[in-house]
């Protein structure tokens, strides 16, 4: 489970799988928010796509009774990242908001994270980003346009945690929950994806994560996620919690 | 006590400083041959990092591949030095004399080519200053020292450094040999490396407790290197096939078993190529074919025990990356061509003693060790991380590209190329280790009774 030992905030994701409809809205303005180079057909093929977002297809039983179900999968911001000891630079690091952050400035690329990562969610820049010359003026100037050599995954939207924070602070207030919301989780129609403050025992996502339907991805390896997911509901079958974790 | 043939010191003078003094016919087309390939692989290490990685086969999950099998590879072969000259020279075995300048030689090369694959596999190599070299401390970043990878250049270079040192140690007395019979800008060079040795015996015996010095500090390193390797992989909790409590060990012995064999290899093509039949005789591949006939039982015991280790937690994703790594095309081709070409051919081979005189049977078994000791490390690296995870997001293999295949070959090119510049310069052989065997066994008058002045046994 997250661990409180954070300041005020730590920030976290609840996605509710049963609410998880597959669209793949998440990943489109996923795409669009972060400035993350349009995948073309022969990146996809390549393997050498980037998604920070991405919405994974599994199957659950065995034929003739299989049903297809949906997860969404991002950076997990794993309070015990194995990520962040292996990176020489010190590029990934755990900050005090429980955000697994990545500095492009500091990464020189030996790509060492992404071999540790269980979850796959970090990517590597192969070649330089380009975009199509209509969508030069669509960039996200909050954004890093990350350069061609380093790695990058999901930040929670750090830009709009950070832009939330400061104008709070400016006006002396506190962070209202709900008031920052992640593109992935703002774009949602059925809202799966719930983002807020785990340290707030009255915010939205700490309620969420009590639910006995909660599960960590491969919590065999002990990375103790931020991401809490939600199991699916059967309605054929009665599913206790975790019981999706071990999906194959 | 081995026969061996009387040599005189004129005859052991002229015979090993034939590379030096007279240049082979051979010598200028090799080299010749083997610079055209060097500047290839300059070319395209240097395209590779002026457009970027994406000429790589690399793709998700497979984020390491050829290069750092090629790394691990080297680092291993480097072992042969360490090995020949500091543990057989502190175990006082003396059919090591010829073999180890060509080792510590072979570890330095190596070393130096080794640490090409890292810097060039980085994603903006530029940038590799803010990793190894003087630290960022104006911004207080300083690097990470949980990471293997801060780890790695730090036995590396030392160990770099150690082998230099010991190279360089030894070859004193051949350079103050080379200097007396050199003229021209050759003696201005020989006089400078040679630190005005006079070969006096206050000189010898600075020299001896030098060498001697250095190989039992360099004892530690013998363990330290390979292990740092292993632990790139063996601490990635997550990826079934890399996270071993045996890594360390298992590297090590997979190193020395490459290592020498490498060492064998070399052997033979000096003992071809500067007809060197007296120096280098069979005795010497005898002792090290026994040599790696434990060294190679060893390894495949811990072959064995890390697959022992890995199917004993009986856990499904472990026992699914074996089953792919042994019996799943195209890994359990090169599964097969590892075991085989690793142990099971040249092993059993080696108890003949006709095998071990065989210079030729050596010189092929050697190189047979070599190829399953690169596919070894294919096998850990690439299968390890191109499993199959819970996430078909992810199910993608890896085929190495012409420019990874390229950079691969240019590494082999590159060490050889070293080591043919260097033996236009330097005796590959040392002179007075030989003649040092030689005085070791000889007989000597002591008044008019013949003495065999036997300082230590000669075997």
């Amino acid at each position: 489970m997250t661990t409180a030992e954070f300041g005020t905030h730590n920030w976290g994701m609840v996605v509710d799988v049963d609410k998880c409809i597959g669209c793949n809205a998440c990943v489109i303005a996923c795409q669009a928010e972060n400035n993350i180079p349009i995948n073309t057909q022969d990146r996809v093929e390549r393997a050498r796509s980037i998604s920070w977002i991405r919405v994974e297809r599994y199957w659950e039983g065995d034929f003739p009774d299989a049903k297809a179900r949906f997860i969404p999968i991002m950076c997990q911001h794993c309070a015990n990242a194995p990520c962040e000891p292996v990176c020489p630079v010190y590029a990934t690091y755990h900050n005090a908001e429980g955000l697994n952050v990545q500095v492009y400035n500091r990464c020189v690329g030996t790509r060492y994270c992404a071999n540790g990562c269980p979850y796959i969610v970090r990517f590597f820049n192969y070649w330089e980003p380009v975009w199509p010359e209509s969508l030069r003026n669509h960039l996200n100037p909050d954004v890093t346009v990350r350069s061609r050599g380093i790695m990058e995954k999901c930040s929670f939207c750090v830009h709009r945690i950070r832009r939330e924070s400061r104008s709070a602070r400016s006006a002396g207030t506190e962070i209202a929950d709900g008031a920052i919301q992640t593109a992935c989780s703002s774009a949602c129609p059925t809202s799966a994806l719930n983002f807020g403050n785990f340290n707030d025992p009255n915010s939205k996502v700490s309620k969420m994560k009590e639910d006995k339907r909660h599960f960590t991805l491969l919590d065999q390896f002990g990375t103790d996620p931020n991401v809490i997911y939600l199991a699916k509901i059967d309605a054929d079958k009665k599913v206790g919690a975790g019981e999706a974790a071990t999906h194959g | 006590m081995q026969q061996r043939r009387e040599l005189d010191q004129v005859y052991t003078n002229r015979k090993l400083l034939n590379g030096q003094l007279d240049t082979p016919k051979w010598w200028l087309p090799t080299v010749s041959i083997l610079g055209v390939v060097v500047l290839i692989g300059v070319i395209v290490i240097a395209t590779m990092i002026n457009k970027g990685l994406g000429l790589t086969g690399l793709a998700r999950p497979v984020y390491w591949g050829l290069f750092i099998t090629t790394f691990v590879f080297w680092v291993g072969i480097s072992h042969a030095g360490i090995m020949i000259s500091a543990i057989l020279r502190l175990t006082q075995a003396e059919w090591r004399r010829p073999v180890t300048r060509a080792a510590e030689l072979l570890t330095v090369f190596s070393l130096l080519t080794a640490l090409v694959f890292p810097l060039i596999h980085a994603g903006r190599p530029w940038r590799i200053a803010y990793w190894i070299m003087p630290y960022d401390v104006a911004r207080g970043i300083y690097p990470n020292i949980r990471s293997p990878l801060i780890m790695d250049p730090v036995a590396i270079s030392t160990y770099l450094t150690g082998s230099t040192l010991f190279l360089y140690i030894a070859l004193i007395p051949d350079l103050g040999n080379l200097r007396d019979r050199t003229t021209g800008w050759k003696n201005a060079m020989y006089t400078v490396l040679a630190l005005g040795w006079r070969g006096n015996p206050r000189q010898w015996k600075m020299q001896t407790v030098g060498g001697i010095l250095l190989s039992a500090l360099m004892l530690p390193i013998f363990v330290s290197v390979h292990s740092i390797v292993s632990w790139d992989f063996a601490i990635a909790s997550a990826v079934e096939g890399w996270h071993s409590t045996i890594f360390a060990p298992y590297f090590v012995i997979g190193a020395v078993h490459s290592g020498v064999s490498a060492v064998v290899t070399m052997m033979a093509l000096m003992r071809w190529l500067w007809k060197w039949d007296d120096f280098i005789r069979p005795e010497h591949f005898d002792a090290l074919a026994r040599l790696l006939i434990v060294v190679a039982t060893g390894w495949l015991a811990f072959t064995f025990l890390e697959l022992t280790f890995a199917l004993y937690g009986q856990d499904a994703p472990e026992i699914a990356l074996r089953e792919m790594q042994m019996f799943q095309w195209p890994w359990n081709a090169l599964f097969i061509v590892f075991f085989l070409t690793g142990y099971a051919i040249p092993v059993p081979m080696w108890c003949f003693k006709r095998v071990r005189t065989n210079i030729a049977l050596m010189f092929w078994t050697s190189i047979l060790v070599n190829v399953g000791m690169w596919l070894e490390r294919f096998l850990i690296i690439v299968p390890g991380l191109a499993r199959r995870t819970p996430f078909v997001y992810t199910w993608e293999a890896y085929t190495p590209s012409p420019v990874e295949w390229t950079i691969f070959i240019w590494s082999f090119a590159w060490v050889t190329f070293l080591m043919l510049l260097f033996s236009k310069f330097f005796p590959l052989v040392p002179l007075f280790e030989q003649k040092e065997s030689q005085v070791f066994t000889d007989d000597v008058m002591i008044g008019r009774a013949k003495v065999p002045a036997i300082v230590r046994e000669a075997d």
